[in-house]
């Protein structure tokens, strides 16, 4: 028996990672997506099992998602930078000064100057676009340091991280801004939640969209005379994809509004509360935000001329040059879209506080360049991907409120967040080592 | 015969260097012309100022006896001048079909790209250049010289140049890739392409051009057809810097 099992031992070894290797090529899954999703899983798993149950409820779930999205929206952004070997040390002072431009802008300047009054239905759109502008303009303004005149990224954003951070400080006086308006609110979470109902739709919407993507991309193929997936790798790819969209609205849908809150809603509009009455939080308005963000962000890298040069001129900025591409407008672009994207992460977090206080953001550009290195982008440049910084984000969260509810000390917590950086950064490059990759 | 390319009394200089000092060459539809000479002689910052790469301190460039301002890349390939780069110019982290189109995308009629038709596209050409091409998917990392000389190839020929600049392109090469690399050679000439093909190897060069053009230190040492001279001759012109007396 012992003979028989070693000498069979060594053949079954080296045959055995092959049909799993061919099922992923069928599936034409990315292995380091798995790995990571599979990483996210782990951490979510063991913090349930040392939290009783509580880290995995829909509450958990609900809160952990309006946390991610603030560092996630940036963490998009970072990829460009990176990926154009540059770097970004500003962006949590940035979206201090966005979010300072938007808490004054509505509290303030647009009820003094323009004499609307607060309240009224045009604040918080116009705060919001100020925001969006002054992001886009500083973020172009420190890639035209960087593209123009060569100055390395790393000290026009580490200057910006000073710079910004107290240029906010000065719009404010230092004073903490608020409340903020209530429909500026709503992109903060829990403040504005689309309900049931709507949340039903949009999971059905994504859904379909997924579908008709996977259609389209197959029918292109076969148009092409293309190799395409069997049938049914196509179909369970699409069970996969619909079952994760549908899943995580309806673990947001199990997630009822308190009572108490509920009552309130209905005095506020002089109603009584029917017995037995019950709502769901639903799908949050920033999360919604975040899904849109990654939506165009990943056509940008994927579908555009501009993605395609960020990814040339990561790779090779010479041959990216020799082409004809504008590599110094190119680095403006990025900037400015990191810029924006900043001030997106502002409405999102000024409106979650319900106030703009001078240290939002403080250490978020440590947390996003985190999120977008253990989401797969290589410093080298040329490498990345946007649903890989999201997970990056989510992963860095859930390491943190995971420990916060087991009870962690608070500088334990970073000592682990920091070594789990490293370490991801070391599989990664072990990784990109075994399968040639980068 | 008009000449096609015409570069008259070129000069560039980096720092105190003179790279290039008052270099005149030209090219004629269907005619292949060498750069010959030792490293830093100037041949390749010469072919850089027609590809647009450099920018020259003074002279002046004819296309078709038509004085023309190349300042980039772009210039240069709006006057059909494409360019093998000796370092290939390749992102090494895209495919090749995202190499061959870098610059110059296919895209949709909503203005994404096109990905699948400039895949299709570089399948053809690929398969009329390397019919051993088959690794279309992957990044060009992956591939080897002579594929990634392909791909290079690839997009000069496609975008149908009327002339090519070649810097070394069989350097990384056996020597087989190095004959197809050569047939090429012929058979895009016989289409009326003029060519201009710098190499160290002076019998490749004799046998591929119809014209040498020897460089040293920055000046031109002189220029002859190949029927006329030896390999000697122009082995001595490259190393004494003078034109040889011709035995015949």
């Amino acid at each position: 028996m012992s003979t028989q099992n070693t000498s069979t031992s060594p053949a079954a070894a080296k045959a055995k990672p092959a049909p799993r290797a061919k099922l992923m090529d069928t599936l034409e899954l990315d292995t380091r997506l798995l790995g990571m999703i599979g990483a996210f899983i782990l951490v979510t798993v063991v913090f349930n099992v040392l939290t009783d149950g509580r880290f995995l409820t829909p509450r958990n779930i609900f809160n952990l998602t309006i946390q991610t999205v603030s560092v996630a929206i940036m963490a998009t952004g970072m990829v460009f930078v990176i990926v154009t070997r540059h770097i970004d040390l500003s962006v949590g002072a940035l979206l201090a000064t966005c979010s300072a431009v938007m808490a004054m802008m509505q509290t303030a300047w647009l009820p003094q100057l323009l004499g609307l009054p607060l309240g009224h239905p045009l604040i918080p759109w116009l705060a919001i676009a100020a925001g969006l502008v002054t992001g886009g303009l500083i973020g172009a303004f420190q890639g035209y340091l960087t593209g123009y005149l060569l100055i390395p990224a790393f000290i026009v954003t580490l200057g910006g991280l000073l710079v910004w951070r107290n240029a906010g400080w000065y719009l404010t006086n230092g004073q903490t801004i608020g409340p903020l308006d209530p429909t500026f609110q709503m992109f903060g979470g829990i403040n504005g939640t689309l309900g049931e109902f709507w949340s039903w739709v949009i999971g059905i919407v994504a859904t379909l969209a997924a579908m008709g993507a996977l259609w389209a991309k197959r029918r292109d193929k076969i148009r092409h005379d293309f190799p395409v997936k069997p049938v049914w790798a196509e179909i369970t790819l699409g069970a996969i994809i619909a079952a994760a969209i549908m899943g995580f609205i309806a673990i947001l849908n199990s997630y009822e509004v308190p009572a108490a809150r509920l009552r309130r809603e209905f005095e506020a509009r002089g109603e009584v509360m029917p017995e037995g009455y019950t709502a769901a939080y639903g799908l949050p308005i920033s999360v919604l935000l975040l899904i849109i963000v990654a939506v165009v962000m990943t056509v940008v890298a994927r579908k555009t001329r501009l993605g395609r040069y960020i990814f040339a001129a990561g790779g090779n900025p010479q041959a990216a040059e020799l082409s004809g591409i504008n590599t110094r407008m190119l680095t403006v672009k990025v900037f400015a879209i990191m810029g924006v994207l900043c001030a997106i992460s502002a409405v999102v977090a000024s409106a979650r506080l319900t106030n703009h206080s001078n240290d939002i953001g403080t250490l978020d550009e440590l947390r996003v360049i985190a999120a977008a290195v253990i989401g797969g982008t290589a410093l080298a440049g040329g490498i990345g991907t946007i649903y890989g910084a999201i997970l990056g984000a989510l992963i860095m969260q859930s390491l943190q409120s995971g420990m916060a509810m087991v009870g962690v000390d608070a500088p334990l917590q970073n000592i682990v967040v920091g070594s789990v950086l490293v370490l991801a950064v070391l599989i990664d490059i072990i990784y990109r080592r075994r399968t040639g990759k980068g | 015969m008009q000449p096609l390319v015409e570069m008259r009394n070129i000069s560039i200089a980096f720092g105190g260097v003179q790279a290039v000092d008052d270099v005149s060459i030209d090219l004629y539809p269907g005619e292949v012309v060498g750069l010959l000479g030792h490293n830093g002689a100037g041949k390749s910052t010469l072919i850089k100022i027609l590809s647009g790469a450099y920018r020259a301190d003074s002279g002046e460039i004819l296309i078709d006896g038509k004085k023309v301002t190349i300042n980039s890349p772009r210039d240069a390939r709006a006057q059909n001048i494409e360019t093998i780069h000796q370092t290939l110019a390749l992102a090494d982290n895209l495919p090749a079909p995202a190499n061959l189109f870098l610059g110059r995308e296919l895209r949709t009629m909503f203005g994404f790209l096109d990905d699948s038709r400039m895949e299709s596209e570089t399948r053809k050409i690929m398969a009329r250049l390397n019919p051993n091409f088959k690794k279309v998917a992957e990044p060009v990392s992956a591939l080897s010289g002579g594929q990634r000389q392909s791909v290079a190839i690839a997009r000069a020929v496609y975008f149908n140049a009327r002339i090519l600049i070649m810097d070394e392109p069989t350097a990384a090469l056996g020597v087989h890739e190095t004959k197809m690399v050569a047939d090429l050679i012929m058979e895009l000439k016989a289409q009326g392409l003029g060519i201009f093909l710098i190499s160290h190897d002076t019998r490749e060069m004799m046998a591929l051009c119809d014209r040498v053009s020897v460089m040293k230190n920055g000046q031109l040492v002189g220029t002859e057809r190949v029927e006329d001279v030896t390999e000697d001759d122009i082995l001595s012109m490259i190393i004494m810097g003078k034109k040889a007396e011709k035995a015949a």
